[in-house]
């Protein structure tokens, strides 16, 4: 009998802690859709921030974080590939392989003040490509991880039967090993890039903030993480709406990123 | 049939495992002989699965081993040359193409049926086009897969049932023509049924090439091979006809074995 009581009681606790931490997510969802909604016009798209829309702010974003992707995707891999397959079981790699968990968990506002001593104090302002660089240091981490984790449940039958028929080592890399992980590591990059286009702190002191349409990564660069903290600390209820606005954009890119990622898994398994 | 062609030759080899202080194989002595089927047996850890990949130098993935003594590889026009003296990453591959493998998990490559067995081809330098398909359709034929796969080369290799992935991995190796295919235990992850298919075709292929084949499973051994090597804690026990080790082994330990007293 109180075994069974026991039982219940189990089974009611941990039912309950999921309803709470469900719920949590539920609100902020509704009220980020609700707000968000609402202040969604057709202008916000249309316009730069100037002029009370986003359109700048999403272009922006979207450059810096596929640049940034573009540095750490190739870096991020080739070093997960040198990890596993090439520096495997010596020293080096595990040294390289701990101080990459290391980044991983370092936290964002550091990067953002290391990249600011580096790449902005010395040139006399906050600048596009700072806030680039920052986002890669943040992405290179996360990728090394996932492309050693995902080479690693490769079989080693698969790189011994592609060498028993004549292949050399690094073709049997980058033609068998690699694309037998190809999935995973796709999902990884998708899931890194919607990590770092939802960052601030990096981008804080680094790219800034601009309130007009450019293109010139030398100048303060446009940011929708970075307007959208700026924004809702304005006194005016249109920032403020804003805000709101970008925040739910912002939330369903993240959001569809996510769900591509993990979409392309089952569909290739 | 009657002639009797060294094909491989194994003299007072031993080896040893990177890190290990003891030699896992201990003076070995074994022939292989040419279109003949021979067989290694032996309870768990006696190290027939490391002097198998030994043969072709897989081992050589892994850095550190030690080689010694000698393992000559007879060339068509019997000339031969120690595959224990090979350096270079090329040599390593013109061995791999003469003396293939077949692992005990199938292991077809992420890519199409067609592609699989063409992998090994294009790496030895085959280009045009319809040699390639030429080979590719003569490989799975030979390897008894043909008339499943003919229409569907194009589709992913992975969706191939275990024993058909198997025999497309043997395709793969026969479509390099080899001297020698070495077999790792290539049914004991198979059904019967597909294991029955294996072991028909392996008897199909002494036509062609050698075989070395690896297994726990002692019928198949003397249904299969020519010649059974008995090994025991990394000494060769005893090589003789397989009729012979099946049914009057001269040593006392290879009775107990095969009869199951201990293994």
């Amino acid at each position: 009998m109180n075994r069974l009581i026991l039982n219940k009681i189990i089974l009611t606790l941990s039912t309950l802690s999921a309803v709470i931490g469900i719920g949590f997510l539920f609100w902020i969802l509704a009220t980020l859709s609700y707000k968000g909604i609402t202040s969604i016009h057709w202008s916000t798209f249309t316009n730069d921030l100037v002029e009370g829309g986003i359109r700048n702010l999403l272009v922006g974003q979207f450059t810096m974080a596929l640049m940034a992707s573009a540095v750490a995707v190739p870096l991020g891999m080739m070093a997960g590939i040198y990890l596993r397959e090439y520096g495997h079981g010596s020293k080096l790699a595990s040294v390289i392989r701990n101080l990459s968990d290391v980044m991983m968990s370092a936290p964002s506002i550091v990067i953002g003040v290391f990249v600011f001593a580096l790449f902005v104090d010395p040139f006399g302002g906050y600048n596009g490509l700072a806030g680039i660089v920052a986002l890669a240091i943040m992405m290179i981490p996360i990728i090394i991880s996932t492309t050693d984790n995902m080479l690693s449940l490769v079989p080693t039958e698969l790189r011994e039967a592609g060498m028993a028929l004549g292949g050399s080592k690094h073709k049997i890399i980058m033609q068998i090993v690699v694309k037998a992980a190809k999935v995973g590591i796709t999902t990884g990059v998708l899931l890194s890039f919607a990590r770092i286009i939802g960052e601030t702190a990096p981008l804080l002191f680094t790219s800034a903030n601009n309130q007009f349409f450019t293109m010139d990564l030398t100048e303060q660069f446009p940011s929708l993480t970075v307007s959208i903290y700026n924004l809702a600390t304005y006194p005016d209820l249109e920032s403020r709406e804003l805000a709101w606005a970008a925040s739910f954009i912002l939330t369903v890119i993240v959001l569809c990123i996510n769900l591509i990622g993990r979409y392309a898994i089952r569909n290739k398994k | 049939m009657g002639k009797n062609n060294l094909v491989m030759d194994i003299k007072d080899f031993s080896f040893t495992y990177s890190g290990a202080e003891e030699p896992s194989l201990k003076k070995i002595n074994l022939p292989v002989l040419e279109n003949k089927i021979t067989a290694m047996i032996g309870p768990s850890g006696c190290g027939k699965s490391t002097l198998l990949r030994a043969m072709n130098r897989i081992h050589d993935l892994y850095s550190g081993n030690k080689y010694e003594g000698l393992i000559n590889l007879y060339k068509a026009d019997g000339s031969k040359e120690n595959i224990l003296d090979l350096k270079k990453e090329n040599d390593f591959i013109k061995l791999r193409q003469q003396v293939g493998m077949i692992f005990q998990k199938p292991t077809p490559f992420p890519m199409s049926i067609f592609d699989n067995v063409a992998y090994g081809l294009k790496l030895s330098g085959v280009k045009n086009r319809s040699e390639l398909e030429g080979r590719v359709e003569k490989a799975l034929q030979g390897a008894a897969i043909w008339k499943e796969t003919k229409d569907r080369l194009k589709e992913s290799a992975l969706g191939l049932s275990g024993g058909q992935q198997q025999r497309l991995c043997i395709a793969r190796a026969v479509a390099l023509k080899p001297r020698v295919l070495l077999f790792d235990e290539p049914t004991s992850a198979l059904d019967p049924i597909s294991t029955g298919a294996i072991e028909e075709l392996i008897t199909e292929l002494k036509e062609e090439l050698s075989v070395v084949i690896v297994t726990h499973n002692m019928q198949q051994a003397s249904r299969l091979s020519d010649y059974t090597a008995f090994m025991y804690l990394g000494d060769l026990a005893e090589y003789d006809k397989t009729d012979k080790i099946f049914l009057n082994p001269s040593k006392k330990l290879t009775e107990d074995y095969i009869t199951g007293r201990f293994g």
